[in-house]
């Protein structure tokens, strides 16, 4: 062995001059070579804690070797093994928290950039032409209903249908992908791979029904009746707003409106299409994740002269990976930290002209163990904006619980479930993602609807609650 | 994608469109809307169901042409295909035995409180139904409605038909007539249906309107259908979109409704020379 190389090869960029005119995809990838380079750095652990770090268990040291070594075509077979959405988990994954934190050559320089080498992988495939899909077993005659395409709804539908389940996916939108589509930008996950994803989901002879919304459509009852089995993973409802006066305001937007505006009805080629997105010159964006990092990013490209961050906490408490806090400083994102808005002001005629702030401080460290934001009475004061975008979260979505009798919630609206299989309080029907947790990752809803997944299996094959067929 | 059976202007400028949705179909109920995009880069539309066959498997709209996506909805023709049609979404209107209802309709909803009006007549409902269009030329389904309605009243704004003015009138329209309806149910015209949230207030009859902001997923996610009802901010999509009309927070609504106003037409400029319509 050579000496051990800390320094993490960089991927290339968009210059942000550039990108922040643009929706293409700002991170470009590794070339082969610099894969190649970033592979070898591996130290291949015997017992590696970046295996224990994934919630999806990929055997990384496994799939690293293979890049260093030149065979791509194992790498990317070895990762879907265990993960059916590689392109977009090396794009969206919060590494930094998961396998790239148990790395340890991060003990003493730079974790080996796993999610850079899994995204490379997975461009590679596709751009050596069609997707292979592994070999597919005998179908064993049981179907199963999955209710939304999402990352947790794709997960199941892949892991039960190389299982040998006819699995149908149900979704709302006119678009697969759930917040993959409406959500995340295509600056950030281009939606010609998510597009891919789901075809490869497809491949495994995985049936995809569009503007199919369970609940309204069909009950959950009635699709209980029809399929061996139903997993719910419906994602994001309501969105949550700041209960501040002046938020129905015109020009103020909650995120899923401002992005699903942009995304999935593509406001940003209005008017070659039809759905607008109003040109705001100043923008606030309320909110310190990821998803007030696309928007105010996204405000930018859509020609806003300000986007601001304003956030109550400071900069060490914000929740977004520092990867997207870091491309929303290059591309001139301003930060507004330790502020609360108090109040939106409209012009008299419905449009919002201003925001109303009060200046925060850090207190003792409340449950989550951040510090807590304290006001600082008498510190008002107002800024001068034409659009805010709410972006602190939302409930699971309304629709199942509502017309679902027996199917436990929680006081947030969320599916009560069983933590280790997913499974709800309605026989036969699972549940995994966003509408179990609230507003989480793309990983950790494949986690649950890998859980899921095993757990469907287990009990239709054998376990418990089996009917003959 | 969804076939098109029929599409077609029945009095200018409205449009009937009936589509093969044979799920929609199944589980229509009166008072649901669908959303549709009618071509790829069409916005999602939602539309009131008008009627429905579930044998048959087809679903029926009214829609007014007013922008660009309702531009490419009426250039449609029996054959084409439509790209999404999703529903039927929202909460059924309330059915219950009431005593005498009158259903109030105007624009599309002429066609919308059809359903509704022949639910509440199976309920045991006396069902008087007040139509109003500018002038006579506009009005539609007079025939159809006459089928569950006890009673048709029309009122035109120019008075070639029926009684003449607006909904203002209603006080007096209803005098007039003998009718003291115990429940109001209003559709289509928002200006209409806040009209008529006036004139039943010091009446005292409780009013239901379907309110009919700007969606886009309509299943609860973007939050841009919101009104304030009560003092409280409500999601017309899985809230409503029926609400009761005196507690409806109209100023703002409607202020939200014009919010696009411009938008809704501009991709029509952008296209005069092009082969897209």
């Amino acid at each position: 062995m050579g000496t051990v190389d800390y320094v993490r090869r960089p991927m290339p960029k968009q210059e942000p001059f550039e990108r922040v005119r643009n929706f293409d995809e700002v991170a470009l990838g590794y070339t082969a070579e610099l894969a190649r380079e970033e592979a070898a750095r591996c130290l291949g652990c015997k017992k590696p804690g970046c295996v224990d770090g994934c919630p999806v268990g990929i055997d990384v040291p496994r799939f690293v070797g293979l890049v260093a070594g030149d065979d791509f075509a194992a790498g990317i077979g070895t990762i879907k093994e265990t993960n059916a959405l590689p392109a977009v988990c090396g794009r969206v994954c919060p590494q930094e928290e998961q396998c790239e934190k148990e790395c340890v050559l991060g003990k003493k320089g730079d974790p080996v950039a796993i999610g850079r080498l899994e995204r490379f992988l997975a461009d590679w495939e596709a751009q050596e032409g069609a997707l292979r899909a592994p070999p597919l077993p005998a179908q064993n005659g049981r179907r199963i209903a999955v209710v939304g395409s999402g990352p947790a709804g794709l997960t199941v539908a892949a892991d039960l249908a190389l299982l040998g389940y006819g699995v149908t996916i149900f979704e709302a939108l006119h678009e697969a992908g759930g917040v993959l589509t409406y959500g995340i930008p295509e600056f950030r996950l281009p939606k010609a791979i998510v597009r891919r994803e789901v075809e490869y989901v497809q491949s495994l002879g995985v049936e995809l029904r569009l503007d199919f919304i369970v609940g309204k459509t069909r009950t959950i009852d009635r699709l209980v009746e029809d399929f061996d089995a139903v997993f719910v993973g419906a994602g994001a409802g309501l969105p949550w707003f700041l209960d501040i006066p002046g938020e129905n305001l015109n020009g103020v937007y909650s995120a899923n409106e401002y992005l699903t505006r942009c995304n999935l009805m593509r406001g940003y080629r209005f008017p070659a299409w039809d759905t607008p997105l109003k040109r705001a010159s100043r923008v606030a964006v309320f909110g310190g994740g990821n998803v007030a990092m696309d928007s105010a990013r996204t405000a930018l490209r859509l020609g806003a002269d300000e986007a601001h961050i304003v956030y109550r906490r400071s900069r060490d408490e914000l929740p977004a990976r520092a990867e997207e806090v870091e491309n929303a400083e290059e591309e001139g994102v301003l930060f507004d930290f330790l502020t609360l808005p108090v109040r939106l002001i409209g012009d008299g005629h419905s449009w919002l002209t201003e925001i109303e702030c009060r200046r925060m401080e850090l207190g003792e460290p409340d449950g989550s163990g951040r510090r807590r934001p304290v006001e600082i009475p008498g510190s008002e004061f107002r800024m001068s904006m034409d659009a805010s975008i709410c972006a602190i979260g939302n409930s699971p979505n309304p629709l199942i619980p509502m017309t679902t009798p027996g199917l436990d919630v929680g006081k947030k609206g969320n599916l009560i479930t069983d933590e280790a299989t997913g499974r709800t309080s309605r026989e036969r029907v699972w549940a995994g993602g966003d509408v179990v947790t609230g507003a989480a990752t793309v990983i950790s809803a494949m986690g649950a609807g890998r859980q899921a997944a095993r757990s469907i299996h287990e009990t239709l094959s054998g376990g418990e609650g089996t009917e003959e067929l | 994608m969804v076939p098109v059976i029929e599409q077609r202007m029945i009095v200018p400028n409205v449009h009937l469109l009936t589509v093969a949705a044979p799920e929609v179909a199944e589980s229509a109920r009166p008072g649901n809307f669908v959303i549709l995009r009618p071509t790829d880069e069409g916005e999602r539309i939602p539309l009131t169901i008008a009627d429905w066959d579930a044998d048959a498997g087809t679903v029926t709209s009214i829609f007014v042409q007013v922008g660009a996506s309702t531009a490419r909805l009426a250039r449609l023709k029996a054959g084409d295909q439509i790209p999404s049609y999703a529903g039927p979404l929202g909460n059924a209107t309330e059915i219950g035995k009431f005593g005498t209802v009158l259903l109030i309709a105007g624009c599309y909803g002429i066609g919308s409180v059809f359903p509704i009006a022949g639910a509440l007549r199976e309920a045991g409902n006396r069902v008087v139904v007040l139509i109003e269009a500018r002038s006579s030329y506009l009005l539609y389904w007079e025939d159809r409605l006459r089928t569950v309605a006890e009673r048709l009243i029309v009122l035109t704004r120019d008075g070639s038909r029926g009684h003449k003015g607006h909904v203002t009138r209603l006080a007096q329209i209803l005098g007039d007539e003998g009718i003291s309806p115990d429940r109001v149910i209003a559709h289509g015209c928002t200006y209409q249906m806040m009209e008529v949230s006036c004139q039943t207030r010091p009446l005292g009859i409780k009013t239901i309107v379907s309110m009919n902001p700007i969606m886009i997923d309509g299943t609860g996610m973007c939050g841009v259908c919101r009104l304030t009802v009560a003092g409280e901010t409500k999601f017309a999509c899985v809230d409503g979109p029926e609400f009761d009309g005196h507690e409806v927070d109209w100023d703002e609504f409607l202020a939200r409704r014009e919010s696009y106003g411009p938008e809704e037409v501009e991709p029509l400029r952008h296209s005069g020379c092009s082969s897209r319509f």
